[in-house]
């Protein structure tokens, strides 16, 4: 699944508020095709981290490189803004906990979808349309929404469209926040099947933020554990999970066992 | 009345604003279609009047200048007329309503049907100068999307046109391109008028006062009305001649003439269609 050169390297990724510590040192590296997730409670700085990785926030210090497409590495801190949102809109995809950050609310499915496709200028609307069409059933979206506003679906079928809106440009890697939070439990788990199924068809890198183990269990192949803005333990999904080392780590394993 | 109106200065406002205005202009033209922040003054009439146009107007008009004032093609709609009269008033220039006549033309709605030439400035009242202001609310942002060109949202905007009325149902304020960089809105003329801004030979001044912005299309600039290669931009067609000039390929406007629904379909310029009813054409509504 994975070749020799990483994708995204991060080193000593720091980020402070003023006094307070949002993250702290964090260093490791992704490769093509790999999940990784970062998971830890609600302060533990996973969010301050994927905000740090992905451009959305300057770093304090620490820096994060990345492999573009013609397959230099870049430090991400040395792109030019342009760049930068080039990035952020083709070979990145972002997806938010809340759709609604993510999401046009007030324009048509098939203009969220179809908004990569313009925005590197594409001009035919049959085509952005057909591949919106094409989007919206890969993500179990009733092809006949095409032209309603999100505002007018359900919470899981928000988010399934924020996929698709973000999946459309074929992007390499992508940030996840929490993708499943906020929905109920039967919804979470088409969600989770649904990501588990594109993310290995598109063969797509991913930091998936998560409190919830579960969610990490099934999506990452690799896992990282934060608590106070610090990483307490690293490893493969499933030994961290099996055979917790860190103390905190054999409490958080341990309190979702109790459930 | 003697003695009691103030002492205003040539054209209303004070040589150090028209100054500034004259450099906002200066900028404008350099960068044609980008959007020039200037310092907006109050003028004794409300913004809804067109403020910036006005202050363009009053920067760039000189005694020897011949104006003219048009509002949704007419010359003498309320709004034209006190436009007019106010200039004549602070200015002392002369008026007219004869496109061909005019040095100076402010407009609020169109673009003469008579040809612009050059030495010709056309000056548009602006409500809304950002085009991008539909889809994106944050003026940090659309300033940074016109620095890196990125325009992909017209086209979003365009898209929902297409998929909820099966054409771009735009017609007024219709996006234009210019001179392959900048996206500009060209004030809500109708998009018949798109195509009379591209190679210009007159110049184009545009000024919105609330908004406190400038900008401009120089005399000769490509101006491209943004579309989909399958839903190219096309402008109004009227299925029928001017009622009462006959003038074919001209902007047309209902007119209700009495009230057992009887209509009336007429040149929007009212100057244009004078004219050629004076040439001794007619339509066949008279
Ligand atoms: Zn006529």
């Amino acid at each position: 699944m994975t070749t020799d050169q990483p994708l995204l390297i991060a080193k000593g990724v720091t980020k402070h508020y003023g006094a307070r510590t949002g993250c702290e040192d964090v260093s490791f590296e992704l490769y093509p095709g790999e999940i990784l997730a970062v998971v830890g409670e609600s302060g533990s700085g996973k969010t301050t981290l994927l905000n740090g990785l992905s451009c959305r926030l300057p770093l304090t210090g620490g820096q994060v490189s990345y492999r573009m497409r013609d397959g230099t590495l870049r430090n991400l801190a040395s792109l030019t803004e342009a760049e930068r949102r080039f990035l952020m809109r083709t070979d990145w995809g972002f997806v938010h906990q809340n759709p609604a950050d993510g999401l046009r609310m007030r324009v048509s499915a098939g203009a969220n979808i179809g908004e990569r496709m313009m925005a590197v200028g594409v001009r035919h609307y049959g085509r952005i349309r057909e591949t919106a069409d094409d989007w919206l059933t890969r993500v179990e979206i009733n092809a006949g929404r095409i032209d309603e506003n999100p505002a007018s679906f359900s919470g899981g079928m928000r988010q399934r469209l924020q996929i698709a809106r973000n999946l459309v440009s074929h992007p390499r890697l992508v940030f996840m926040d929490e993708p499943t939070g906020g929905l109920d439990v039967s919804v979470q788990a088409r969600l989770l099947d649904l990501l588990r199924a594109l993310v290995g068809e598109m063969g797509l890198s991913a930091i998936l933020v998560t409190h919830d183990l579960a969610v990490a269990r099934l999506l990452s192949h690799r896992m990282m554990v934060m608590k106070d803005g610090r990483v307490v333990e690293t490893g493969l999904t499933d030994r961290v999970l099996d055979d917790p080392r860190h103390p905190y780590t054999q409490l958080l394993v341990a309190s979702i066992l109790e459930v | 009345m003697t003695g009691s109106l103030p002492a205003y200065n040539f054209a209303y406002l004070d040589e150090e604003t028209k100054r500034m205005i004259r450099r906002a202009i200066l900028k404008a033209v350099a960068i044609p279609g980008y959007q020039v922040p200037f310092a907006s003054r109050e003028m004794p009439m409300p913004y809804g009047w067109g403020t910036g146009g006005v202050q363009v107007t009053a920067s760039i008009i000189g005694p020897d200048d011949v104006l003219k004032v048009i509002d949704q093609g007419s010359d003498d709609t309320t709004n034209a007329v006190s436009i007019r009269a106010f200039f004549a008033n602070v200015a002392n220039v002369a008026v007219t309503t004869k496109t061909a006549e005019a040095t100076v033309i402010q407009t609020r709605h169109r673009i003469p049907e008579t040809p612009l030439r050059e030495g010709q400035t056309l000056v548009y009242q602006v409500p809304i100068p950002e085009p991008l202001r539909f889809l994106e609310p944050r003026e940090t942002e659309t300033r940074i999307m016109h620095a890196l060109e990125e325009y992909g949202l017209m086209h979003v905007k365009l898209y929902e046109d297409i998929a909820k009325n099966g054409h771009i149902a735009t017609t007024y304020a219709y996006p234009v391109k210019v001179e392959g960089r900048y996206v500009m809105d060209p004030s809500p003329i109708p998009k018949f008028d798109n195509p009379k801004m591209d190679d210009c030979p007159a110049l184009q001044l545009f000024g919105a006062g609330r908004e406190q912005r400038i900008y401009a299309i120089p005399p000769h600039t490509r101006i491209e009305s943004l579309d989909f290669e399958d839903h190219p931009f096309r402008v109004q067609e009227f299925d029928r001649p001017c009622g009462l000039c006959g003038a074919t390929g001209v902007y047309l406007d209902e007119i209700v003439t009495d009230d057992r629904g009887g209509r009336l379909y007429a040149c929007s310029d009212t100057d244009y269609c004078e004219e050629r009813r004076m040439a001794g054409h007619s339509g066949p509504a008279l």
